[in-house]
């Protein structure tokens, strides 16, 4: 009896393995680092998030503020005016650091100090950080947020606003952010939720099976 | 399975013969797959497949030099008020309450599927379509939900409301601002219900 052997050939699994590995390479979008943890609540809503041009607030649980924008150039021409405006006197590598950095939330008062911080101590400090200040009116001196958001909107007027909050905010916390929203005459912007299932025997249900017969 | 397939076969020609360096040109490629599932796996974990879901929402146009008339427009049997309390307490009344001589049946529900605020919202929206039929209402009145979430309830609630909205296709409804007769009504009904 011939004995067989048992060597495999793996030309065909590693064309398999790289065939994927192309495609996720591809495919992916690396998990954008956040501050924060943030769950958010569930909707039956289906709208996907935008891919660009998109001004990101986060609220924690305990009502903190952070405050992002996808693009760099954004990022780098708002940190330019607000430096100005505010008197924050910051370094060239301190904008650096804004430009390639993540969702800040700090006081602009702590700004020069937080984006001087090399990143493993910015992540502690997020931690502590107490979010941006706000206020239900834009008016109010001590509502930063709105000054973010319109300062922002100048950079990049296409922004498309999207509020990221924890399902165990407080109502107040995003009161204030759509207070503010409100005030710079902003009545319509995004809500991040999770997916859930469409319950059955309702009105949304109907049109869902609806559109799916017609198809 | 793990060698490099040296031509060591023709040993059988004897010894003493001495064999031609002929090399086989196969090579093995376990490793190489290792190394390709090692990254696939690690594609796999740091991407985000699913896009995050979004819900937009539209905030009634407000101006402070405009005083607001559109509350008193919208008819009182079309209406139902939703306050919106701490432990995912759900409140509602039929009407807006703007007669402070009739105040109206304050009654407590949740969120929950079974016999929750949807059933709620899914019978007044009967209530409406009947009064249209016998003409009570003309085809233009909408049930109208307003929102009034209290200082100690949470975005969950709010989104679960506004959720709520769309998944019994309520057109018309608006968040409002809490007012005191509200907070009233709710200490009334934990008052009630010996707050339970």
């Amino acid at each position: 009896m011939p004995k067989k052997s048992t060597n495999v050939d793996m030309t065909a699994m590693c064309d398999v393995a790289f065939l994927l590995l192309t495609f996720f390479m591809l495919a992916t979008q690396f998990r954008p680092d956040e501050p924060v943890t943030v769950t958010t609540p569930n909707s039956i809503s289906e709208i996907p998030l935008p891919d660009a041009d998109i001004m990101l607030i986060t609220v924690d649980p305990d009502g903190r503020i952070f405050f992002s924008i996808d693009n760099q150039k954004v990022r780098e021409d708002l940190i330019n005016k607000l430096d100005e405006m505010k008197g924050l006197n910051l370094t060239e590598e301190e904008k650096k650091s804004f430009v390639i950095g993540a969702s800040v939330g700090v006081p602009f008062n702590r700004l020069k100090e937080y984006l001087g911080a090399p990143p493993e101590q910015r992540d502690a400090m997020d931690k502590q950080a107490a979010g941006i200040p706000t206020d239900t009116l834009v008016t109010s001196e001590r509502n930063e947020l709105a000054l973010w958001i319109k300062e922002a909107r100048y950079s990049n007027p296409k922004l498309r606003i999207t509020i990221k909050a924890d399902a165990k905010a407080s109502y107040p916390d995003i009161k204030k952010v759509i207070g503010t929203l409100e005030g710079w005459k902003i009545f319509k912007f995004n809500l991040i939720t999770g997916l859930k299932a469409v319950p059955p025997g309702t009105a949304a249900y109907e049109e869902v099976m609806g559109g799916r017969k017609e198809e | 399975m793990a060698e490099m397939e040296v031509a060591d076969k023709g040993g059988k020609k004897g010894p003493g013969v001495k064999k031609g360096k002929k090399l086989s040109t196969r090579v093995d490629l376990t490793p190489m797959v290792d190394l390709g599932f090692l990254l696939i796996t690690f594609f796999m974990m740091t991407t985000t497949l699913n896009k995050p879901k979004t819900m937009e929402i539209n905030m009634p146009y407000k101006d402070e030099q405009e005083q607001i008339e559109d509350e008193t427009k919208i008819k009182e049997s079309v209406a139902l008020t939703v306050l919106l309390s701490k432990k995912h307490r759900v409140y509602y009344y039929e009407g807006m309450a703007t007669d402070p001589e009739n105040t109206p049946e304050v009654k407590i529900t949740g969120f929950n599927p079974e016999k929750g605020i949807r059933d709620v919202i899914i019978n007044k929206k009967k209530d409406v379509e009947e009064m249209k039929r016998r003409g009570q209402l003309t085809a233009k009145d909408k049930t109208t939900v307003l929102i009034k979430p209290d200082t100690n309830s949470t975005y969950e609630d709010l989104v679960n409301i506004l959720d709520e909205m769309a998944i019994n296709d309520i057109r018309v409804y608006a968040i409002v601002d809490i007012t005191d007769v509200d907070r009233e009504f709710i200490s009334e009904t934990e008052k009630a219900n010996n707050d339970q």
